[in-house]
């Protein structure tokens, strides 16, 4: 059966160039994202979560920026061919993206009903009086009052400019939705509160969601799929069930025995070894060996995906080895 | 808002109260006396004391202040010793001039600052931003007499198509006007380069691309008038300067403004004159930054919001 998919992206690098060196920032990921479904991206911080994010918005500035890839097709668009004009057409209409800090991602200039009401403007053939208007029930349907419309963004907290930022990424009901930590910055009992904003609307709109984050709880709370990311690349994708309860890869492996016990409180954290690795200068092979309980010489020749079901594979050599399996047991 | 304003020209007395202070003290401080410059050759010592008393100038300094003064609040700045005519008058003679001069080197800063800076921002570090920055700096360390002098050559001398000096019609004030604004626009060339670079690397940019908005309005609209503050400063600071006259270019082109005309009440020990046209000059400069402070709280609601608590 073929998948009808929102996102498909094949082998895309970025790269920044720099005085210092050439930053890989990623390297070859491939994603896949089907029609309504959620996928979440966990990774540790640099392991370019969000310069693909916004590769995928064709947003890296150029330069120091370098963007190659060998298809980006969104709803069967080709991302590639657009030019500059045609692309803003896309952003905000078919994709749009809800950035990590909502102290910063507001024009301080600018009330919020007109920035909401821009996008709208800007994608549908409305008037402007039109578009305020939408504005304002675009604001009430993520619970802030119409009546708000022409305050400034200083006049409302974190939690209440994120629910902005959210009215205006999915004003034009966007077929992909990128929300790269949309609650990092948020107390833990506002971003409850958006998590579930963000999970009813998605549902309501049927949009498609790429969730950034390093929250294994947001994903598994929200998610469909789970992709983990190390290093630019993607080393395990998976159902929440295949990446949460069927762990392959020994870097989500360890991700999960980071993860605090709730149960045993005086227990040791196990952090993984090391550090991520310079992007400047990547390890030969796995990205990962380096830090990895499992390594050996194989492990420093160049990685290809491989399938564990339909729905999950991983990206590591280690399975070619008879017997192989990673010390966390399987649910 | 309104009631900031008020505070605002209240504020002002206290200030005019300095300046006049201290204007009127160094003029009196200042080595010469109109009165002996003025007199006869022949006239006696009684006649120049009565010269003295009709010009106003008799009496002990704390004395002829208290009267200057108290003519002040009556909106009477005195006579003119040298001319023999009110100040006022003679200031407002001269003052039109003068506006007309400050507008129109303003305009001709702001359309090569703003553009240039805002390229010199967006191109940061390419040649570009190098050419624009030597610009402004060509136009921030030119002699603005020699400039007016060059202009003076190519244009009225060799090609003949502007007036070299005066100021009858719309043709007059080019020359003068660019002269003046080059100058000017070193400045705000700066100010406008170095506040958008600031801006430019802001996240709410990335949200307004990411909407779909296209560069150039991200730049124009959303980048610039987040970039405005420092440039409404400098621009009023120099539209404020320009009101008290611009003394060099006012002689290159014979423009009949105000800053020669202090200029030369000084020279001609006319004290009256003098302190006349500078308290003038303080009441421009201090309108114009109340009139700059005016427009922050449009441009950027947070200071609005100060602005009426």
């Amino acid at each position: 059966m073929k998948k009808d998919l929102v996102l498909n992206v094949k082998n895309l690098v970025v790269r920044y160039e720099t005085e210092d060196g050439i930053v890989k920032a990623v390297n070859g990921l491939n994603l896949e994202i089907e029609r309504g479904k959620a996928i979440g991206l966990v990774g540790e911080t640099g392991a370019g979560k969000t310069t693909t994010a916004l590769s995928l918005l064709r947003l890296i500035p150029e330069p120091p920026g370098v963007e190659e890839c060998g298809l980006m097709e969104l709803d069967g668009l080709d991302m590639l061919s657009l030019t500059p004009k045609e692309l803003e057409k896309v952003r905000g209409k078919d994709i749009s993206m809800i950035f990590q800090d909502p102290m910063t991602a507001l024009n301080p200039v600018f009330t919020v009903g007109d920035q909401i009401a821009e996008s709208i403007h800007l994608h549908e053939d409305v008037s402007y009086t039109e578009a305020q208007r939408r504005a304002i029930d675009m604001l009430e349907l993520v619970g802030i009052p119409g009546e708000r419309a022409s305050d400034y963004p200083h006049q409302f907290s974190g939690g209440m400019k994120q629910r902005v930022v959210i009215a205006i990424a999915l004003a034009c009901r966007p077929k992909l939705l990128i929300a790269d930590e949309p609650t990092t910055a948020l107390d833990v009992t506002i971003q409850a509160q958006v998590l579930e904003l963000m999970k009813n609307l998605r549902k309501k709109y049927q949009t498609s969601l790429i969730m950034i984050t390093h929250d294994l709880g947001i994903v598994a709370e929200i998610c469909d799929e789970v992709a983990v990311m190390y290093a630019g690349n993607i080393v395990e994708k998976g159902t929440l069930e295949d990446v949460f309860n069927r762990t392959k890869h020994p870097y989500t492996e360890g991700l999960f025995n980071s993860i605090p016990n709730i149960y045993d409180r005086k227990a040791m954290l196990t952090p993984i070894k090391g550090l991520m690795p310079d992007p400047t200068n990547l390890p030969e092979g796995c990205p990962f060996h380096p830090r990895c309980p499992y390594m050996d010489e194989d492990c420093k020749k160049p990685q290809t995906d491989r399938a564990i079901s339909d729905t999950h594979f991983v990206r590591c050599s280690a399975y070619d080895r008879p017997g192989f399996h990673i010390n966390r047991k399987e649910k | 808002m309104i009631r900031y304003i008020i505070k605002r020209f209240l504020m002002m007395i206290p200030v005019l109260l300095a300046v006049s202070f201290v204007v009127y003290f160094l003029m009196d401080l200042a080595p010469g006396d109109i009165v002996g410059m003025m007199a006869p050759p022949d006239a006696t010592e009684v006649e120049i004391e009565m010269m003295r008393k009709e010009m106003g100038l008799d009496g002990t300094l704390p004395e002829r202040y208290f009267r200057y003064m108290k003519n002040l609040l009556k909106g009477d700045l005195g006579m003119s010793l040298s001319m023999k005519r009110p100040v006022i008058d003679i200031f407002f003679e001269r003052f039109p001039a003068t506006l007309k001069l400050a507008f129109g080197s303003i305009i001709v800063a702001m359309i090569i600052s703003i553009p240039l800076g805002i390229a010199a921002a967006t191109h940061h570090r390419s040649w570009l931003d190098g050419a624009s920055m030597v610009t402004a700096m060509l136009g921030l360390s030119m002699p603005s007499f020699w400039l007016g002098l060059l202009l003076i050559i190519l244009f009225s001398l060799k090609l003949g198509w502007l007036p070299s000096g005066g100021s009858d019609g719309f043709l007059s004030i080019i020359l003068p006007a660019i002269t003046l604004g080059a100058a000017q626009a070193g400045n705000l060339t700066r100010i406008t380069r170095s506040s958008m670079l600031e801006v430019i690397r802001q996240d709410y940019l990335r949200t307004a691309r990411a909407k779909g908005v296209s560069e150039k309005k991200v730049i124009y609209k959303h980048a610039l008038k987040n970039a405005l503050i420092p440039i409404i400063t400098i621009f009023g600071s120099t539209l404020g300067n320009a009101l008290g006259g611009a003394v060099a270019i006012e002689t290159v082109f014979s423009w009949p403004g105000v800053g020669r005309l202090t200029v030369s009440a000084i020279n001609s020990r006319d004290m009256t004159l003098a302190t006349g046209c500078i308290i003038m000059f303080t009441i421009f400069f201090t309108l114009t930054m109340l009139l700059v402070d005016i427009a922050y709280a449009y441009v950027d609601p947070r200071i609005k919001a100060q602005y009426s608590k």
